[in-house]
């Protein structure tokens, strides 16, 4: 099969090719704005993981595998639970569970607020490389054989 | 107190929906539906008349917001209610696999 | 700085949870090493965690450093002790076992990494102190274990899962539900204010309709009879250690512990509640043994056993007098020792021979002596015959049934006392004693690691007994029975630890 025939058609591709940057970057600019404004590690990594989903739609699954692949997203699932666990046990040394050590932030600038865009980053990775490998497995099953066990 | 009912309403929709219905993906449905018409009413309970999304922003006085807990919260719940979906119907896909049908009457290995 | 023993015991889990999905796969036998060194240093700071609860009292920790009401908080008193000694030792024990058994089954870290999240989300209903966290923590050991009894993925384990997921799906949108309930009416989630609170606005309606949701979730949770019908079917299907956790601690700390802490805690233990909860109690001890009399599947009559018994643990503590809730915490403490034993006796029969079905086994003494002997300890204590620790517990219930005058329960529950017997009996005779049966005369008895735990849990159901001695166990049964009894003044108790 030649590159061009897999997955959807002319037009869906050329708009994914244009768009799936943008959706990406959208994504980390919510993951990243998240204390300031609506939004945070959660919703960012909704959207980041869209971004692959699209590519995966659009091209088939080998040219979203080659961007990210499968084992690559379950690292950054891993290493996403892992830093936010980190964070919470670091907190510990100066005196609480969860505390914040890092300077206390103001209202609306970017890089205050102490730990908490450090967990939105942790969260976002963790929800992000999550949607995708739960989108994979539900698309990748194949029917072998039906009736195989009645 | 229209809240209340018509989340009641969801809710035993939902409920119908997994007691009555054969098919795996129908019973999914169900559930999702009887988390959502648990989640919206948390949700509504904690809305005021005519109050204004709790979100801090500047030159803007603190008056007359909803109250923001149960956002907080619902999003968590949502959040493990899009989990137990996603491995309920991995499950049921693998079902599918094995028995090579959706209808529960028909998936009947276990006795009792 | 004692406390942080705390939030360890939620982090502790999941970070090696995770660091078995990261590096599980890639270095061989590190997941078997990093879940019996995580799960042991479990075991011995919640020993630690009763020693330490002898000197200074309720312990309250501030998550984040924000005090409740306003902020998270995990409480320790008397019952969360006794929680997490039965969960963190059987869940040690657990694992060690589990380092041979699993090795038939391919990706063996991904069943670690779910059993320690399960076990972090035991731990944290355990310790917490707020509403919507016990919730979160009920929903992150349901799932795992959701995934757990399908781990096999053959047509039984994947059907049992599902009607399991379902049910405790529907459970769970019920205790949701009663938790949106108290917010609405109290404003508050914090578990020691929200008791205040409703003692002070005295007895309502809205209470009545929440006691009734959270009987309905919790109920479906530990399996009272009503609501017993997934666990038959997904208890026996998990892999055997997976079986172990399931009926030995998970039905407990997500069903009887979250009940007894709402109902005596938070809500306030009225008498209504309490005669309700006697009744299914009963009913469960009876429907329980009746059906497991008829059973021919090990595993599958283990289950309903354990139905039966956590009808005695529900009896004992919905008595409400001193002596019952003894009893009946004690009994559960008892009965997560012996149930995973003989549910880690099944597995390691499974293994050998490769069948669960009692009238295809035969003889097995000979041949598998370890763990002939160790289920015949399991069976005596769960029978209840001196001096198994399963005796002691039994007849404090039954004492405690006479005292408070219900003879009528307290007949229902020696008579199915017998019919375990009976059953247990049946098991010792079909599986152990008798004629070596034909094709079974090559069977070996099983490797070490499953030898070694089967033993230490044979060793505490030996000495189980010596609990009741208020010195030997460091006053971990009369702190628990204290806590629950005193449920009214949690709040009061609660806002006096913080520090």
């Amino acid at each position: 099969m030649k590159e061009q025939d897999r997955g959807m058609t002319l037009i869906v591709k050329t708009i994914t090719r244009l768009t799936v940057g943008l959706i990406l970057l959208f994504g980390i600019y919510i993951v990243s704005h998240g204390h300031i404004s609506p939004g945070g590690g959660f919703a960012g990594g909704v959207i980041v993981a869209l971004s692959f989903i699209h590519i995966m739609l659009a091209f088939g699954k080998e040219v979203a595998f080659k961007t990210v692949s499968q084992k690559v997203a379950s690292v950054f699932e891993s290493l996403g639970a892992l830093i936010f666990v980190t964070l919470a046990i670091v907190g510990i040394g100066y005196g609480y569970f969860f505390l914040n050590f890092l300077a206390k932030g103001e209202p609306f600038k970017l890089f205050s607020s102490g730990l908490i865009p450090l967990y939105n980053m942790a969260i976002s990775f963790k929800v992000g490389a999550g949607l995708f490998i739960m989108f994979i497995i539900l698309v990748m099953f194949r029917v072998t054989k039906k009736g195989e066990g009645e | 107190m229209s809240v209340y009912f018509l989340c009641l309403v969801l809710f035993s929709i939902g409920l119908y929906c997994i007691l009555r219905k054969r098919n795996l993906i129908k019973i999914i449905i169900g559930i999702i539906i009887t988390e959502y018409a648990v989640n919206l009413f948390f949700v509504l309970i904690g809305y005021r008349m005519h109050g204004r999304a709790p979100i801090h922003a500047p030159d803007q006085e603190v008056l007359n917001m909803v109250d923001p807990l149960p956002q907080a919260l619902v999003l968590t719940a949502i959040v493990i209610g899009l989990a137990v979906t996603a491995l309920i119907a991995s499950i049921a896909i693998r079902v599918y696999e094995k028995y090579g049908t959706f209808d529960i009457t028909k998936i009947r290995k276990l006795k009792g | 700085m004692t406390q942080h023993l705390l939030p360890l015991f939620v982090a502790i889990p999941l970070a090696a949870a995770f660091l078995n999905a990261l590096l599980g796969k890639k270095i061989k036998r590190l997941s078997d090493l990093l879940s019996a060194v995580a799960t042991f240093a479990l075991a011995a700071a919640s020993i630690y965690a009763v020693l330490l609860f002898k000197e200074t009292g309720v312990i309250v920790y501030k998550v984040g450093g924000w005090a409740p009401p306003i902020g998270i908080a995990m409480v320790m008193d008397g019952l969360t002790c006794l929680m997490l000694v039965t969960v963190n030792v059987i869940a040690f024990l657990v694992s060690v076992y589990s380092i041979d058994y699993m090795e038939k089954y391919t990706e063996k870290w991904n069943f670690y990494c779910l059993f320690l999240l399960m076990l972090a989300g035991m731990n944290g209903v355990i310790i917490s102190g707020d509403m919507f966290n016990l919730y979160v923590f009920l929903e992150i050991a349901a799932i795992s274990s959701y995934a757990l009894v399908a781990f096999g993925t053959e047509h039984e384990e994947l059907e049992a899962s599902f009607k399991y997921a379902v049910m405790g799906t529907l459970a769970s949108s019920f205790i949701l539900l009663g938790i949106v309930f108290l917010y609405s009416f109290t404003s508050t989630l914090n578990m020691a204010d929200m008791s205040m609170e409703l003692a002070k606005r005295g007895p309502s309606q809205i209470v009545l309709l929440v006691s009734v949701l959270f009987l309905m979730g919790f109920g479906l949770k530990s399996a009272l009879v009503p609501f017993h019908a997934w666990l038959p079917d997904a208890h026996p299907s998990a892999p055997a250690p997976i079986s172990a956790m399931l009926s030995g601690v998970l039905i407990k700390s997500l069903g009887v512990y979250a009940m007894i802490r709402v109902f005596f805690s938070v809500l306030g233990a009225t008498p209504q509640v309490l005669s309700i909860l006697m009744t299914i109690g009963t009913i469960s001890i009876i429907v329980g043994a009746c059906l497991a009399l008829g059973q021919w599947d090990f595993k599958r009559l283990l289950a309903y056993s354990s139905i039966n018994q956590i009808g005695y643990v529900i009896l004992g503590i919905a008595l409400g007098t001193p002596l019952g809730i003894l009893g009946g915490l004690f009994h559960l403490l008892n009965h997560s020792v012996f149930k995973s034993l003989l549910f880690l006796n099944s597995g390691a029969v499974e293994y050998a021979t490769g069948t669960r079905d009692l009238q295809k086994m035969g003889g097995l003494k000979e041949k598998m002596p370890v763990t002939a002997n160790t289920s015949l300890v399991a069976s005596m204590s769960i029978a209840g015959i001196p001096p198994f620790n399963g005796f002691w517990s039994k007849m404090i219930i039954i004492v405690a049934c006479v005292q408070a005058g219900h003879f009528a329960h307290a007949s229902w529950a020696v008579l199915a006392s017998i019919l375990t017997l009976a059953y247990f009996m049946k098991v010792q005779r079909y599986a152990f004693f008798g004629e070596l049966k034909e094709g079974l005369s090559r069977v070996k008895e099983v490797p070490l690691f499953m030898k070694l735990s089967m033993i230490a849990l044979a060793v505490l159901c030996v000495a189980g007994g010596l609990l009741l001695i208020p010195g030997l166990s460091g006053g971990l049964l009369n702190a628990a029975s204290d806590a629950v009894l005193n449920g009214k003044d949690y709040g009061v108790i609660v806002f006096g630890a913080i520090k």
